[in-house]
């Protein structure tokens, strides 16, 4: 808030008003034209059925589709597996960020281990988390743990990759600086090291949200561990069709709202950050 | 020297892990835990030419096929939607939200319409890989220099020059990391579309190989899977960076000397 002298606040000059106006519309206009292209959607898969170009057996029409996901809105068991869901999700994401900032500080703060650990990161990296499904069947069946172990897996890397980036970012000034008035070592971690690395730590934990979300939905449709995926799977064998487009759009839905979740922690944990504060308007 | 130690920093710690696995493994009496020795004698018996011919090829050949499909597909969507900046307004919260529907729940959506067959997989794999492509095309579109745009403009070059010599080209450095993340949804749904109904293809063994309690076959086909991930990544790289070469060279000469 810009305050005069006496505490009165001064009107904010006029050409400032006049944009901030300008702001206001041009994203009133844009939300309102994504709206009408989300209404354009639902209005094309209610028509598509009806025009025969595809069968409803095969896309159920959208008021059909809305049906059912109020039937499923109102059993219990919709809500225990989207629990289950983010359960799995939230355990896997925790693991893999702690785990992936604290190896990731530790093997960038040291050159040595750096070096000593690229090769192997680069190898392990691109190996598909879907290669440990059988595995993870083999050793916990259908429990919780089977989901939360390919979670991690695929969510870690990303992290990891991400800190050691932020790390590598870190200015040599600002860290012979620190040296020199004689900073140890966690305290130039925490005062170098983490705000240099905090941008590139959020970028990963965005990405590690999204990944880990696909991961617990795929290990639950494949595996069958309890979750929204495994309704997918029981919705697809016994023949409802409209159930299992209205539980797919239900995990649509989850992804964006973990995406926008994440997006809103990132301004708000960097808004320090050029990035976010953006530009200074003069 | 310093050469040598590089080399030998870089293969340090492979050797001490692989080791590791093999002693830790070796009087292993752990049915699922394999000893070492024994995944790799398995190794060769299992993934022999003739299993390679008929269960990774056709793998490999239906990764490729809908991966091209969903490059072609999206860098065209791409460039018309980022193009246009009502279309894109319109577009947008449509094709995040496809964005954020985890691919391999499509599986069961594209056998409704397109059976079991090898169509359903390349369908499987070309839907799930053509959204970070087609996103971030839109943003490379979208974030063309404005200075080359007017230039373009006043030099009169316009329609599929413009396309190819200025928008394709400042925006390859984005569609080429959207195609890496592309790549590796990519291979997950390789192996996800054949793990649920097939009767050839590398995820359809391995899932045979754990059903029948093969467990050193088992282990040995993730090995290869994980060979072969490591090996689409590398040759992506080459590519990338074969292509992409006046992009980096231009970044390391902004970045100056050092």
């Amino acid at each position: 808030m810009i305050r005069g002298v006496k505490g009165t606040p001064t009107p904010p000059p006029a050409r400032l008003l006049a944009w901030r106006t300008r702001q206001a519309s041009s994203r009133a206009r844009k939300a309102a034209l994504g709206l009408s292209g989300l209404a354009g959607l639902l209005l094309l898969v209610e028509v598509l059925p009806y025009s025969g170009l595809v069968s409803a057996d095969f896309l159920p029409p959208t008021h059909r589709i809305a049906v059912a996901l109020v039937g499923e809105l109102a059993t219990g068991a919709f809500w225990s597996a989207l629990w289950d869901t983010l359960v799995a999700w939230a355990i896997g994401l925790a693991i893999a960020v702690v785990a992936g900032i604290v190896v990731g500080i530790v093997i960038g703060a040291v050159p040595v281990l750096r070096a000593l650990t690229a090769s192997t990161i680069e190898f392990l990296r691109p190996i598909p988390s879907v290669a440990l499904i059988p595995l993870a069947v083999l050793l916990y069946g259908t429990e919780i743990r089977s989901t939360l172990m390919l979670v991690v897996y695929a969510s870690f890397w990303q992290v990891l990759i991400q800190v050691l980036y932020g790390v590598q970012d870190v200015d040599p000034i600002a860290d012979e600086t620190a040296r020199s008035y004689g900073l140890g070592t966690l305290a130039r971690v925490r005062c170098v090291m983490w705000p240099t690395a905090l941008p590139y730590v959020m970028t990963g934990v965005r990405l590690a949200a999204a990944v880990a979300l696909v991961l617990a939905i795929t290990a639950q449709l494949v595996i069958g561990a309890p979750g929204l995926g495994s309704r997918i799977a029981v919705a697809q064998t016994s023949n409802a069709v409209p159930n299992m487009y209205a539980l797919i759009a239900v995990t649509g839905l989850l992804g964006v709202l973990i995406n926008l979740g994440a997006r809103g922690v990132e301004r708000l944990l960097l808004s320090w950050h050029q990035s976010v504060r953006g530009e200074v308007l003069v | 020297m310093r050469v040598l130690v590089r080399i030998l920093l870089a293969v340090a710690l492979p050797i001490v892990l692989f080791v590791a696995w093999w002693l830790g493994t070796a009087n292993s009496d752990n049915f699922y835990v394999p000893p070492l020795s024994e995944i790799l004698s398995t190794f060769p018996e299992v993934w022999t030419w003739d299993r390679l011919r008929t269960d990774v090829l056709p793998s490999l050949i239906r990764l490729a096929v809908g991966y091209t499909v969903a490059v072609l597909a999206g860098i065209a969507l791409g460039v018309l939607v980022g193009s246009y900046r009502r279309v894109r307004a319109v577009l947008e919260p449509v094709l995040e939200f496809f964005r954020a529907i985890p691919p391999p729940v499509l599986v069961p959506v594209i056998m409704l319409f397109a059976g079991i067959g090898d169509t359903m997989k390349v369908v499987v794999i070309a839907a799930g890989c053509v959204w970070p492509i087609l996103l971030n095309t839109v943003e490379g579109v979208r974030a063309v220099d404005s200075v080359l745009a007017d230039t373009c403009k006043s030099y009169g070059i316009t329609g599929a020059s413009r396309v190819g010599h200025l928008v394709l080209r400042s925006a390859s450095p984005q569609i080429a990391a959207g195609m890496r993340q592309a790549l590796s949804i990519g291979i997950i749904l390789m192996v996800i579309s054949e793990m649920f109904a097939a009767s050839n293809g590398l995820g359809f063994t391995i899932v045979q190989f754990q059903r029948s309690f093969a467990i050193p076959d088992m282990w040995s086909g993730i090995l290869l899977l994980g060979l072969l991930g490591l090996a689409l990544s590398i040759l992506f790289r080459l590519v990338e960076s074969w292509a992409l070469a006046w992009y980096h060279g231009q970044r390391r000469a902004q970045r100056g000397p050092s």
